[in-house]
C-alpha cells in the first residue's frame, strides 16, 4: 500500500489554498496534491501515493544504477582479451 | 514505455546485477525487505529465485493492511453500521476479516461503504454531503501520514464537521527494531522502505544499523531496485559493515521530505500501538493530536475495545515477523485463499501469501511438496523465463495498480 507511482506533472493550480496539479500516468491524468513539491514545475516528474506527491524525481539519480552497470560492462569487456 | 518504471524491469540488466551478488556471496545471508511492495515484486519477478542459494530473503510486515488490528477492523465496522455514516477506505481494507466479517460484507447489507483512492476524496465527500458523518479509515505507514494528515488539516481548516478519521497508523523503526530484539531473531540485514523514507529520510535508521550491527539499505520498489538493494546489502555484509546506504536515491533525500514531516507533526503524535499477528509495539504509531480531537472517529463513536479472536489455523503472525513463509502453513492454498482469507496476509496485494498465491507458488507447494522451514522451490530455469519476460510486462500489470 505503500507503493507510489511516477507521474508528470502537466499543469499546477491552487485549490482552497492548496497547490494541486494535472499528473500524467502515461496517459492517464490525475488530480494530485503537491503542496509538499512547491518546487516542481510543468515537466517535472513527481512520486505519487494516494493522490499526494511525496518528492520529486530526480532524473541524475535515477541514471546510477545504469552507470554502474555501465561500468560493470566495460570490466566484462577489459577482461575478455586478458582471459 | 512508463518512464523511472520500465527501464527497471530490464531482464539483461537484472541478469547483470544477479550474477554480481552471484560473484559477491561467500557464505549464507538472511535479509529482510521491509515493504510488502517489495515482497510483490520480488515474488512476481521471481528474484528470491535468481539469487544465489546463500542468500535467504525474508518477508517483513511492511503491509499495513496486514497488521491493522483485528480491533480496529471491528471498529471500523461498527462505525460504518451506523445509518448516518459514510466509511470511506482504500480498497484493499474492504476485505480483510474481522471478528463480525469484512466492511464489503457490510456494504452489501446496505451500509454506505466506499472506496476511494485518496484520503482528499473523502474531505471532498464531507464538504459534498454536510447532512452525513465522513469517515475514512486512515491506516498506513509513514509514507500515508503525510497524505492523511493533509486530509485532517484541510477538513478543519475548511471547518468540516462532519469528517472524522479512524486512525491506524504504523511506524517502521520500531518494527523493526522489535524483530531485531525478538529471540530466535535470524534477520541479519534490511532492504529499508523507499517510500517511507521519501517522507522521513534516512536518518532515524543509522542508531538501528549502529546499535544492532545490522546493514540496511533503503532500497526501491522495481526489479532492478532490489536487485541493486541486494548486492549493496550482501557487500556490506561480506565486508563486516553495517551502515544506512539509499539505493533509492532518486526518490529519497537524506532529509526525507520536511514539509511533509512538518505537517504529521502539527497534526500526529506517537502512540503505542497493536499491530495483527505482532501484538503491541511501545511508540510504534501515531495518533491524532488533542488539537483535532474534533476528528477523531474512536472519539465521535465511542467505539470500545471489543473481543476478538483470530482463526486458529492462521500462522500470519508469524510470517509478518519472518519467523515462516506462505508454504510452511497447513491452511495455504487450501482453507485460506484470496477468495477465502483466514488472515489478512491473503488479503493484500502486498501480503506475503497473497503474493505467493497469485503466483502460482501454491502450486508449486503442491507439485514438490511443502518442505517444513523452508518453502522456497528454486527452479533457475523458470526464473530466467520470468525475468527475461520483465521488461514486457504490460503497465497496467505494475504492482502499484495494487496501491488501492
Amino acid at each position: 500500500m505503500c507503493l507510489g507511482i511516477p507521474g508528470k506533472v502537466v499543469s499546477t493550480y491552487h485549490e482552497h489554498d492548496i497547490l494541486m496539479g494535472k499528473v500524467d500516468f502515461s496517459g492517464v491524468s490525475k488530480r494530485v496534491c503537491l503542496e509538499h513539491v512547491p518546487q516542481v514545475v510543468p515537466g517535472d516528474y513527481v512520486l505519487v501515493h494516494v493522490g499526494f506527491a511525496l518528492s520529486r524525481i530526480d532524473a541524475s539519480e535515477a541514471q546510477l544504477v545504469f552507470d554502474f552497470l555501465e561500468r560493470m560492462n566495460q570490466l566484462d569487456e577489459l577482461k575478455v582479451p586478458s582471459s | 514505455m512508463m518512464k523511472y518504471v520500465d527501464e527497471y524491469r530490464d531482464g539483461e540488466a537484472a541478469r547483470k546485477l544477479a550474477e554480481a551478488i552471484r560473484r559477491a556471496v561467500t557464505r549464507p545471508w538472511t535479509i529482510m525487505e521491509v515493504c510488502g511492495g517489495q515482497t510483490h515484486t520480488i515474488v512476481k519477478y521471481g528474484i528470491d529465485e535468481v539469487l544465489p542459494a546463500d542468500v535467504e530473503l525474508v518477508h517483513g510486515p511492511g503491509c499495513p493492511v496486514c497488521v491493522t488490528s483485528l480491533e480496529m477492523i471491528d471498529r471500523a465496522h461498527v462505525i460504518a453500521s451506523r445509518p448516518n455514516v459514510t466509511f470511506c477506505s482504500f480498497g484493499d481494507m474492504l476485505r480483510v476479516p474481522g471478528s463480525r466479517g469484512d466492511l464489503l460484507q457490510l456494504k452489501s447489507q446496505g451500509s454506505d461503504v466506499r472506496v476511494v483512492y485518496s484520503p482528499l476524496d473523502a474531505v471532498n465527500l464531507a464538504a459534498a454531503n454536510p447532512n452525513r458523518q465522513v469517515v475514512f479509515f486512515a491506516i498506513g505507514f509513514e509514507t500515508t501520514a503525510p497524505p492523511n494528515a493533509m486530509a485532517v488539516w484541510l477538513a478543519r481548516k475548511r471547518r468540516l464537521k462532519n469528517f472524522s478519521v479512524l486512525v491506524s497508523h504504523v511506524l517502521v523503526p520500531p518494527m523493526i527494531t522489535a524483530i531485531l530484539q525478538a529471540p530466535g531473531n535470524r534477520v541479519q540485514a534490511f532492504l529499508g522502505p523507499g517510500h517511507v523514507c521519501t517522507v522521513m529520510g534516512i536518518t532515524e535508521y543509522e542508531p538501528i544499523a549502529r546499535r544492532y550491527r545490522v546493514p540496511i539499505v533503503v532500497t526501491g520498489f522495481e526489479p532492478l531496485d532490489l536487485l541493486e538493494g541486494v548486492l549493496r546489502t550482501v557487500q556490506q555484509l561480506e565486508a563486516g559493515q553495517a551502515v544506512v546506504e539509499n539505493q533509492y536515491g532518486r526518490a529519497v533525500r537524506r532529509e526525507g521530505n520536511p514539509q511533509s514531516k512538518q505537517l504529521i507533526d502539527d497534526v500526529f503524535e506517537v502512540c503505542d500501538r497493536k499491530w495483527r499477528g505482532v501484538g503491541l509495539i511501545p511508540k510504534s504509531g501515531f495518533k491524532l493530536r488533542y488539537e483535532y480531537r474534533d476528528h477523531d472517529a474512536e472519539r465521535l463513536f465511542e467505539v470500545e475495545s471489543i473481543q476478538t479472536q483470530e482463526s486458529p489455523l492462521c500462522i500470519s503472525g508469524q510470517i509478518l515477523k519472518g519467523l515462516k513463509k506462505p508454504h510452511d502453513c497447513p491452511a495455504f492454498g487450501k482453507q485460506c485463499t484470496p477468495q477465502t482469507p483466514l488472515g489478512a496476509t491473503m488479503v493484500s496485494s502486498e501480503g506475503a501469501c497473497a503474493a505467493y498465491h497469485a503466483y502460482g507458488r501454491h502450486l508449486q507447494a503442491r507439485q514438490n511438496g511443502a518442505r517444513a522451514g523452508d518453502g522456497e522451490t528454486r527452479r533457475p530455469g523458470e526464473v530466467r523465463q520470468q525475468l527475461s519476460l520483465a521488461s514486457g510486462v504490460p503497465v497496467s500489470s505494475s504492482p502499484a495498480e495494487g496501491c488501492q
